[in-house]
């Protein structure tokens, strides 16, 4: 490997569509802070196959530098193929550290990509900072369900990775794109990748269940008693451009599937807005979810855990405050 | 098919207390459980071994003594053998060492029981929420990888995995061996039986210690071999101020509800 530099690098994740998951953008937010504290170059990595629209975006959001290694072999994510660019970028530029976004591919690739440069990843990060007395950098994240939040250093291997939860971070305001782009032609042969997706089973209509991503989440619990009270909790995240989620009792009923589960065993968000209906807010589902900005929680239990966190919270019958809520958006919004 | 289960002992979070005085974990008194995805895992294993009973299921777990207890719970769920990793000098270890003593510890393992098509990990552990050992033992044994599987079938010398993503699930064929890391499905574990309980009661469960493997490189294990330190910890701050509504009526408290959100600019 070359001598090290004080590059900072952020994995953009693309989609199949060629524009950039969220996260990525977000990232450059932190990125450039941490690059010019310690008199570094923001760089972004972006990978994928016909990835103008993403690589345009982390140039208008701060990127100074952006590696783009494109190529059908690139469109769907791989673990052996995205590991085998990452390394070869890694070993030829020597960057000090990277930040990936914590979707489900960053955390499929992180832990591979540190295992086989032997090199330190802190998971799930949910602040980041210089660590003051060591120029490292400080990865903060929590563990024990939430319980305890825990500083990581990697003192003495480069780089240095950590995943990022999406939405911790906010996206800067797009500016002019002026970063230099160098284009890497890295081949993977196929033999070389020994998965293959057989089949994409996308979830039916247009509903998204995109949580960790989403700006405002309308959740369901116990309380919604039913597939049918989801209708209400529908509803209102239709009105709101809001994703639905739901509390482990609600999955486990076979109410709504495991994919819009918010908690433990389930996804954990960061979104705008949270609006708990019917969840008593057990530690499981708070983990998941008290990285909110704002917690509204509806619950008929006035002694319900989920008032803890809330900043907004409505003791009461959430079949007869979920229609007004609904209407009063509405109308609103007309 | 010889599948290898690695599973780890975890307290159980939702029973975990801060000391208010010390802001420091209580955990004594704190349950020990298998860690839930974990549990899927095994599950996962179960559901091959129900379609062709010849299938062995080998449970190996590192961590000390006690995690024998977790280690016979799932002898008595479906693994037909167990193995604990244990020493003292693998303590401090982060998740690159761990890996390593126990991708060696397979090593050893396949030398006294053949070796497996497929090793089945859970995504994460619910204490450290790294997710990833899973994917670091596949590295460290040179073998490909999916992480938040489902379901697996198997088909020839290959699995078909059913695997969650953000947008549903797909299908992704991989060949054996390999490592799978599982996340939650929408099916429960089987639980234990009282006949295969009692039969695991009387297990001798055989730790394997570093002495045990002769290849092991002690400079990459424990605090030493670890790249990643935890330089502090400490609680997360709670939330204060919290409004609470509670009108005469549900409609007058969503009103206001609604009323207070838009003051505040957050709809």
């Amino acid at each position: 490997m070359e001598a090290m530099t004080k590059d900072l690098w952020v994995f953009v994740e693309t989609n199949e569509n060629g524009t950039a998951k969220n996260v990525g953008i977000e990232l450059l937010t932190p990125g450039k802070e941490m690059a010019e504290k310690q008199g570094g170059t923001l760089v972004a990595v972006v990978i994928g196959n016909h990835i103008d629209a993403a690589v345009q975006a982390a140039s208008e959001h701060g990127a100074d530098k952006i590696i783009v290694v494109e190529g059908p072999k690139f469109q769907h994510y791989t673990t052996d193929a995205y590991v085998i660019a990452m390394t070869a970028l890694i070993e030829k530029y020597a960057p000090t550290s990277m930040l990936i976004g914590a979707t489900n591919n960053g955390r499929d690739l992180g832990p591979r990509l540190a295992c086989r440069i032997k090199t330190g990843l802190t998971a799930d990060c949910t602040a980041l900072d210089i660590d003051e007395e060591s120029g490292n950098v400080a990865w903060t994240r929590p563990a024990f369900g939430g319980n305890l939040m825990a500083t990581i250093l990697c003192p003495n291997h480069r780089p240095q990775l950590g995943t990022v939860r999406p939405g911790v971070f906010k996206k800067s305001e797009p500016g002019e794109a002026k970063a230099e782009i160098m284009k890497e032609d890295i081949s993977v042969s196929q033999e070389l990748i020994r998965t293959k997706v057989v089949e994409v089973l996308n979830d039916v209509g247009a509903e998204l269940i995109n949580l960790e991503e989403a700006e405002i989440i309308v959740s369901g619990g116990r309380g919604v008693g039913g597939p049918e009270g989801f209708v209400l909790v529908r509803s209102l995240a239709e009105v709101l451009g809001a994703t639905v989620g739901a509390s482990r009792a609600a999955v486990d009923s076979g109410w709504i599937p495991h994919a819009h589960q918010v908690g433990q065993t389930g996804k954990t968000v960061a979104p705008k807005v949270y609006i708990a209906c019917g969840i008593s807010g057990a530690i499981q589902h708070r983990a998941g979810m008290s990285g909110a900005d704002c917690i509204v929680a509806i619950n008929k239990d006035p002694d319900a855990p989920i008032f803890d966190v809330a900043d907004y919270g409505i003791v009461g019958d959430l079949f007869e405050v979920l229609p007004v809520l609904t209407a009063e958006v509405k109308k609103s919004r007309m | 098919m010889n599948i290898l289960v690695c599973i780890k002992q975890v307290p159980d979070t939702t029973e975990i207390r801060i000391d208010p005085v010390t802001n420091t974990l209580i955990r004594a008194g704190v349950p020990s459980i298998v860690n839930p995805f974990d549990a899927y895992a095994l599950e996962a294993a179960a559901r091959i071994k129900d379609k062709d009973p010849k299938t062995q299921i080998i449970v190996l777990s590192m961590g000390p003594e006690q995690a024998k207890t977790a280690l016979k719970e799932c002898l008595g769920i479906a693994a037909d053998k167990a193995y604990l990793v244990s020493d003292r000098v693998f303590g401090g270890s982060d998740t690159l060492a761990t890996s390593y003593i126990i991708s060696e510890s397979i090593k050893k393992v396949e030398a006294l029981e053949g070796r497996f098509d497929a090793i089945f990990c859970g995504k994460q552990a619910i204490d450290g929420d790294t997710a990833q050992v899973g994917p670091e033992i596949a590295e460290h044994l040179g073998y490909p990888q999916v992480t938040y599987a489902l379901e697996a079938e198997v088909d020839g010398a290959a699995l078909k995995i059913r695997k969650e993503t953000e947008n549903g699930a797909e299908i992704i064929e991989i060949q054996m061996p390999c490592v799978i890391t599982y996340t939650k499905p929408s099916f429960e574990p089987r639980y234990p039986t009282i006949k295969r309980k009692m039969a695991a009661n009387r297990v001798a469960i055989p730790t394997i210690t570093a002495a045990g493997l002769p290849t092991i490189n002690l400079e990459q294990v424990g605090l030493k071999g670890s790249p990643t330190k935890v330089k502090n910890t400490f609680v997360p701050q709670k939330k204060t101020g919290g409004i609470k509504i509670q009108q005469e009526t549900n409609e007058e408290s969503a009103k206001k509800l609604f009323q207070l959100m838009s003051d505040a600019k957050i709809l």
